[in-house]
């Protein structure tokens, strides 16, 4: 059970592993907090999605599992729209389009076709879960990374009896941030660095693994 | 909008990939060679043209008319995934050539952001029909225009050395970063200038 929950956070992670989820990841990271809005609406339709897909598992017919599928992401999502739009209206207007293009996110009806259809209620809810984390933690990264260096700032949502405005400005960077990042631009070259970073990261695990399945041979000789 | 002034933004100025980032795994994944990212490049058009035309007539004519614009995600996808299964079936029986070219792209379509991306900033934009079918041929022209450009420039990569980590898509992405640099030049200043 834990396992499922891992994976998505790690080992298949959804957006610097298998690379699914690109179109919205990148386009919302300009701010770390349109990154958490945008992570909380994919974990609450992955969720959604995978609960009810894994309860009507052996009710769909095979042939027409794919318009079923989209038909109860696309419900969720509606919901996440909806409320959004009542009750986060300037968070609601930052994500845009966006919002309604959860439906045509790959991750989730990648987990609806390659996990929740195959699986117990139990086991997709930790899936939808894992996953969910793991695409929210990976796009608070990129965000970060563009905010910090690109603005110099960081923002959050405000409190207003604490007199914080939502925005922590960092002193150094806010007065002359690399602006490149905050751009179209610096969006796909963060996800390329980070890409490259988690390939080499991947290449020096398998070569560890590798000389450590090396060694007894040679000890027997 | 006039006319010109859809055909320059939905090209240049906000290119689908490069600024919105609508359509960029079909953008990562089929760009490896040029012949595929043209047939990609093409399908995408005629998808994105039917497309923008059939969800704007359903938005103006029956969501507005029946107050139930707030469907209106779940009618758009399920219209489009209709739609690329019902070409794909047209083109297979009608002209086996073009199905040739095109067949194994259309299926990936329906996932592909870029069409429900731009059935959404139609109603955004409150096109109307013509407006939205200018909109949708010229979005598709710019999806082509970029991923038959990097398509050029991956064939190239293939006979550089670049270091271990970055081949394939890490390189992929930071070129695509640099098109978006240059694409930087079309701003909205420039369609002010141009059309007054």
């Amino acid at each position: 059970m834990i396992k499922e929950l891992t994976k998505g956070i790690f080992k298949e992670n959804p957006l610097f592993i298998i690379v699914l989820g690109l179109c919205p990841a990148l386009a919302v990271s300009t701010e770390v907090i349109n990154a958490i809005g945008m992570g909380a609406g994919v974990i609450f339709v992955l969720l959604g999605s995978n609960v009810f897909i894994s309860l009507l598992r052996n009710f769909i017919p095979e042939k027409v599992r794919i318009p079923c599928y989209v038909i109860v992401i696309a419900s969720f999502v509606t919901i996440v729209d909806m409320v959004m739009g009542a009750w986060l209206p300037v968070l609601s207007r930052n994500l845009g389009i966006y919002i309604p293009l959860i439906v045509v996110n790959c991750i989730i009806l990648g987990r609806a076709e390659a996990f929740a259809n195959k699986n117990t209620v139990g086991r997709s809810v930790m899936d939808a879960i894992g996953m969910g984390i793991g695409f929210t933690l990976s796009l608070l990264l990129i965000a970060a990374v563009r905010e910090i260096f690109g603005n110099g700032t960081i923002t959050l949502f405000p409190i207003p009896f604490l007199q914080f405005d939502g925005i922590i400005r960092i002193p150094g960077l806010s007065s002359m941030p690399a602006r490149v990042l905050g751009l179209s631009s610096g969006a796909l070259f963060v996800m390329g660095y980070f890409k490259a970073l988690f390939n080499w990261l991947e290449q020096k695990q398998k070569e560890s693994a590798a000389n450590s399945l090396v060694e007894p041979v040679i000890q027997e000789q | 909008m006039s006319y010109v002034g859809i055909i320059i933004t939905f090209v240049f100025v906000e290119n689908f990939i490069l600024s919105r980032f609508l359509g960029l795994c079909p953008f990562i994944g089929v760009s490896r060679k040029m012949e595929s990212a043209v047939g990609m490049g093409f399908a995408v058009i005629f998808v994105m043209a039917m497309a923008s035309i059939i969800t704007t007539l359903i938005y103006n004519y029956l969501l507005i008319t029946f107050n139930i614009t707030f469907l209106k995600t779940i009618v758009f996808i399920l219209v489009i995934a209709a739609l690329v299964q019902f070409v794909e079936m047209v083109i297979q029986k009608n002209s086996p050539p073009l199905y040739k070219a095109l067949g194994i792209y259309l299926p990936l379509i329906t996932t592909n952001c870029a069409v429900l991306g731009i059935a959404m900033i139609a109603v955004e934009k409150e096109f109307n029909v013509f407006e939205s079918f200018v909109a949708g041929v010229s979005a598709g022209a710019g999806f082509m225009l970029s991923i038959v450009l990097m398509s050029a420039l991956r064939e190239k990569f293939e006979t550089e050395w670049i270091p271990k980590p970055f081949r394939g898509m890490p390189i992929a992405f930071i070129t695509a970063g640099l098109m978006a640099l240059a694409f930087m030049a079309f701003d909205k200043a420039l369609l002010k200038n141009l059309l007054g």
